[in-house]
């Protein structure tokens, strides 16, 4: 192999002497920046003052990785050799008929048309990052993080590629990401952090979403697909964990080095910590449903892991802050209260929209109802058993439930309004705002307190419902004015779901039929093996 | 401007406004305490639209699959703008009746507790 002319195998400037790995780093990285003379720096980073953000020295920034962009290239290589490796063999052994069962299949369609079009936005986002940034110590550090994000982007994709080959519901996940109505959750989250200046973007996603919350997708994700036999996104997950660590890292580095700059970036950072960690918990709602429904053999509820990983995790993490100034964000109380219910709100949404969605549905079996019972003793039977059990008497009887009106969404998060009052369970949660004589919607105080701060941003949102109103979901070449023209019908095509194909109950599913031919396995290992017949409750 | 932006004067399209919705508005309708509709829902009508006719067309469409649905007691029925009760007209226009463009209607039922009394 021939011998690659970098600063760390030998350099004319120390007399051929190897560098340290601290003087490598210094070459690499601090040395690669200058005070440019040509233009001002206000005007070559234009980006930094708006915000209100101080920084006075960019020095002061410590990278604790001290990863030099030679050894980043080395690293990602090898990392890259394995992961194909493996995708290889698991095409070559049919590993994707190893899973558990088609239920785990549906998560994965959720996966690859709302997360990994979030990784291409993250690249983009901290590909801004590493123009924009005076320092060249976070410069070349969002640099390296936009190439990781592109990375995960494409190696989620090749991961779940064998999938595709036999499933639906995955082909056309880049224009499903851009279109369809519930899609617009991951989509309206990450883009509105994008559009933000590059403070409140790398708070929002190093910090808020990435230190803060990350375990909470990276875990169910990771464990549920080792618990469920999915060993390419297993080695996806090995592949990207040293990077995540990278990110998280990044991300406690940059609350501390902006809260150390000046005590005027204090209330800022406060502001968008709040912010986003709400936004983010918002979009962790489907996480939620996808841990308790979803997977078919389960790691832990999603009120354990919000336990966990908030609360205890979390509650550490904002008492150390708490020298800097920093408080819990605002409404992390309103988290607690919620948190034994939203994965079966969340559920509950998801099933009576099912025909309109890109992935098949059911209802929980008994054993997963005892299950929930167990792990959410003070909601389950009061206020879920009784709605699954009158489902699950109406699919009995061959009239199942289904809604077909459009559901009113929230102006900030873009959930349909299915959140309840903070204290009271069996009421939805209404919030409003008047704005320029418009009303705008929120499913919960923290997302009107986002709206009320930036409601300029916020009346510019793509929410489906409306714009399915506003005859605005139209696939090229379909008229309106013909006679048989059906605007729900025609949303759902130009949103990629094909009705019949994508979507509906799991049984009887395009998915399921070929599941139990090609491996002699139930589509759901936990169905009742009886219909169930129990009496409904008045 | 709340909004911290680099361009000045910055101002977010009114991305809903009731112009774009070719002579309709539209209306969000819930009720209160029975979840088995998991959300509110959103529908584009006439602002012309006689109150009677949400109550005589629109419901019984949106929530007719209820079983508590038959039972209610349309005279009992708490009427809610905005979050506060009001008195409709029934005769009048829903615009008359003050639910503009994405007003948000809700009914409450106060003898009647969902499914299982769970508030479904």
């Amino acid at each position: 192999m021939p011998v690659t002319n970098t600063p760390a195998t030998k350099s004319p400037a120390t007399g051929g002497r190897k560098l340290s790995l601290k003087e490598n780093y210094a070459m690499m990285t601090r040395d690669l920046g200058w005070e440019t003379t040509y233009q001002p720096m206000d005007e070559v980073f234009r980006m930094l003052k708006f915000e209100g953000i101080k920084i006075h020295d960019w020095d002061k920034w410590e990278d604790p990785f001290r990863m030099t962009m030679d050894a980043y290239w080395k690293y990602q290589g090898e990392k890259e050799k394995k992961l194909y490796a493996i995708i290889d063999a698991f095409q070559q052994n049919n590993g994707q008929f190893n899973v558990t069962d088609v239920r785990y299949i549906q998560a994965l369609k959720i996966f690859i048309t709302a997360f990994s079009p979030l990784e291409y936005t993250s690249h983009r986002g901290f590909a801004i990052l590493g123009r924009e940034f005076a320092g060249a110590g976070p410069r070349i550090a969002a640099q390296m993080q936009s190439i990781d994000e592109l990375r995960h982007a494409q190696t989620q994709i090749h991961t779940l590629s064998p999938y595709n080959r036999y499933f639906e519901g995955m082909v056309n996940f880049r224009e499903m990401y851009d279109r369809t109505w519930y899609l617009s959750i991951p989509k309206s989250f990450f883009e509105d952090a994008v559009t933000s200046g590059p403070f409140e973007f790398i708070t929002a996603i190093s910090f808020a979403l990435e230190y803060v919350l990350t375990n909470l997708i990276f875990m169910p994700w990771m464990s549920g697909a080792a618990f469920n036999g999915d060993m390419a996104s297993v080695t996806f997950g090995f592949s990207a964990q040293s990077d995540e660590a990278r990110h998280m890292t990044l991300g406690i580095e940059v609350i501390k080095f902006l809260l150390e700059q000046d005590p005027d970036n204090v209330p800022i950072v406060q502001r968008w910590i709040d912010k986003w960690f709400w936004r983010a918990y918002r979009l962790l709602a489907l996480v939620g449903a996808m841990m308790d429904y979803m997977l078919p053999k389960r790691v832990m509820s999603w009120a354990e892991a919000w336990e966990i990983y908030f609360e205890q995790n979390g509650g550490a993490l904002f008492a150390e802050l708490g020298r800097y100034g920093i408080r819990m964000p605002k409404h992390w109380e309103t988290s607690v209260k919620e948190k034994n219910r939203i994965s079966h709100e969340v559920w509950c949404i998801l099933y009576q929209y099912r025909h309109a969605a890109g992935f098949q549905l059911w209802l929980p079996s008994e054993e997963e109802m005892d299950w929930f019972s167990e792990k959410y003793p003070d909601t389950f039977d009061q206020l879920y058993r009784p709605r699954y059990e009158y489902w699950r008497q109406l699919e009995a009887e061959g009239r199942p439930f289904v809604n077909t009106t459009l559901p009113q969404l929230c102006q900030t998060c873009q959930w349909p309004m299915l959140f309840t009052e903070p204290d009271d369970p069996t009421q939805t949660c209404y919030r409003e705002s008047d704005y320029r004589d418009e009303k705008f919607h929120f499913c919960s105080d923290g997302c009107k307190d986002i709206f009320d701060g930036e409601p300029e941003k916020y009346v510019n949102a793509w929410l489906p419902v409306h714009q399915i109103y506003q005859g605005n979901c139209l696939s090229e070449g379909v008229d309106p004015t013909a006679p048989d023209f059906d605007p729900l019908v025609e949303a759902l095509k130009y949103m990629g779901i094909r009705p019949g194909i994508d979507g509906g109950d799991l049984t009887g599913s395009a998915d399921a039929i070929n599941w139990e031919r090609w491996t002699g396995r139930p589509a759901n290992s936990q169905a009742d093996r009886e219909p169930p017949f129990r009496e409904a409750a008045e | 401007m709340s909004t911290i932006a680099i361009t000045a004067d910055y101002h977010g399209e009114m991305k809903d406004s009731v112009d774009k919705f070719h002579g309709q508005q539209l209306l969000n309708i819930g009720w209160d305490r029975h979840l088995l509709f998991a959300s509110p829902m959103c529908l584009p009508v006439s602002p012309d639209m006689p109150f009677a006719a949400v109550v005589q067309n629109l419901l019984p469409v949106l929530f007719g699959a209820h079983p508590d649905f038959a039972q209610i007691d349309w005279a009992q029925v708490i009427w809610l703008r905005s979050g506060k009760p009001f008195m409709p007209d029934f005769a009048a226009s829903l615009v008359d009746n003050g639910l503009g463009h994405k007003a948000i209607l809700r009914m409450q039922t106060p003898n009647l507790h969902g499914i299982g009394g769970s508030g479904t």
